[in-house]
């Protein structure tokens, strides 16, 4: 069973729910979490894993022959992201607008086409604590496309795979965040009911309903804002799973590395029992 | 010589456009004998490279010039291989491509020797 957690909203709290659900999962069953913010993956401070195994990931960009190509430019006219143009006999490639489709690839008719490695980020995995199988993708410095990086990281499984799969998903709306939520089975919304997090959390609602995924919501930081969260929740039947005080001394906690229900073990049953209320959802 | 200036519009009256890879249009304009034609920019809604694919097809014109208000890296290289000049004017006045016309003629527009900002992509690290 895969399980999301997504947001919209930045810092509402993905990483605290995700990192704490994964330790209360990791009780009953065999567990993954998979920081799949390879922008800013963060959820190794809170579970201490040994990265120890590492692959270098990114998309296959091409590479022209120049003793074979006939300059038709056929490569150009598919590329629909103009990352290789052709003038005269000139070829230019632009491997940071390339998406690695193989279009080029495709249909030269020369065979001039080569393909090879334009390296984006890496994958790193390892053991964490409680048996907690852990993986992140980590883009690099001055890469702008995400999505090829965690694509290769779901695809990236170790060799005995765990039964529960939990993604922790980057801030925002955009394409990384659908690819995060892509497959899952279960998407898990952290907001905060302020303004901000109501009009970021719809955005996240529309993409799990555009993928089919069920989706229920956590409210963090509840107590203060506003009730328009609840109000949206109740009117479009999504179920709020849990609500988090604003407290002082969970922020100290999250804030000096502690997973949240260690640092406040009174959230352990509330943990429990949305885990088990997204176990049921998704077998039915 | 052929010449390519931005423009928002469909004649040589029409207002000078300071984009390139996303004006509107291009007007290409013969510097000698005055005849020009106008072109909706192919890569107005390119999903990426649109300076690229804009400067593939003034390329594809013959256009020997071009005068926008910017040229990003990727339309610099493209335009550059294509042995085509660069000159920017400035955006922040009005001018239409009649006036922009004349200015080149006179020699009064900055020619460029490389891009004049950096990418949207990334590309710049």
């Amino acid at each position: 069973m895969r399980i999301v957690v997504a947001s919209g909203k930045g810092g509402t709290g993905k990483t605290t729910v995700a990192t704490s659900l994964a330790l209360i999962a990791s009780e009953q069953e065999s567990v993954r979490l998979m920081d799949c913010d390879v922008e800013a993956p963060n959820a190794r401070l809170f579970l201490n894993p040994s990265l120890d195994s590492h692959k270098e990931v990114g998309l296959l960009i091409p590479q022209v022959d120049e003793n074979l190509c006939s300059y038709c430019a056929k490569c150009a006219q598919v590329c629909q992201f103009h990352a290789i143009a052709v003038i005269g006999k000139k070829i230019l490639i632009f491997p940071e607008l390339c998406h690695g489709c193989g279009s080029c690839t495709l249909v030269c008719p020369e065979r001039a086409i080569s393909e090879h490695l334009n390296v984006l980020g890496v994958l790193e995995s390892g053991s964490a604590v409680h048996g907690i199988e852990f993986a992140q993708g980590m883009m690099k410095i001055g890469e702008p496309m995400a999505v090829p990086i965690i694509r290769e990281l779901k695809k990236w499984a170790p060799v005995v795979l765990p039964t529960i799969e939990i993604r922790d998903a980057p801030p925002g709306a955009s394409c990384p965040v659908v690819e995060t939520i892509r497959g899952a089975d279960f998407a898990l919304l952290v907001t905060e009911p302020t303004p901000f997090g109501l009009h970021d959390l719809k955005k996240v609602v529309a993409i799990a309903r555009e993928l089919g995924i069920p989706a229920g919501v956590v409210i963090n930081r509840d107590g203060i804002g506003d009730n328009a969260v609840e109000k949206y929740c109740i009117e479009n039947n999504l179920p709020i799973l849990m609500r988090i005080p604003m407290e002082r001394r969970i922020a100290e906690a999250i804030a000096s590395g502690k997973l949240l229900v260690e640092a406040a073990p009174e959230y352990h049953k509330a943990f429990q029992n949305m885990f088990e209320t997204i176990t049921t959802e998704v077998k039915i | 010589m052929k010449l390519a200036i931005s423009i928002s519009g469909n004649t040589l009256d029409s207002p000078f456009d300071a984009r390139f890879g996303r004006a509107s249009a291009f007007c290409i304009v013969d510097t000698e004998t005055g005849e020009w034609q106008a072109f909706d920019n192919p890569a107005i809604s390119a999903a990426g490279g649109a300076g690229v694919q804009a400067a593939q097809f003034i390329a594809s014109q013959g256009a020997k010039a071009v005068v926008s208000g910017a040229f990003g890296p990727n339309a610099y290289d493209t335009l550059a291989a294509a042995d085509i000049e660069m000159y920017i004017a400035p955006g922040n006045q009005a001018h239409s491509a009649t006036e922009i016309l004349e200015m080149f003629k006179a020699g009064k527009l900055t020619q460029v020797e490389a891009a004049t900002h950096k990418g949207y992509h990334g590309e710049n690290r």
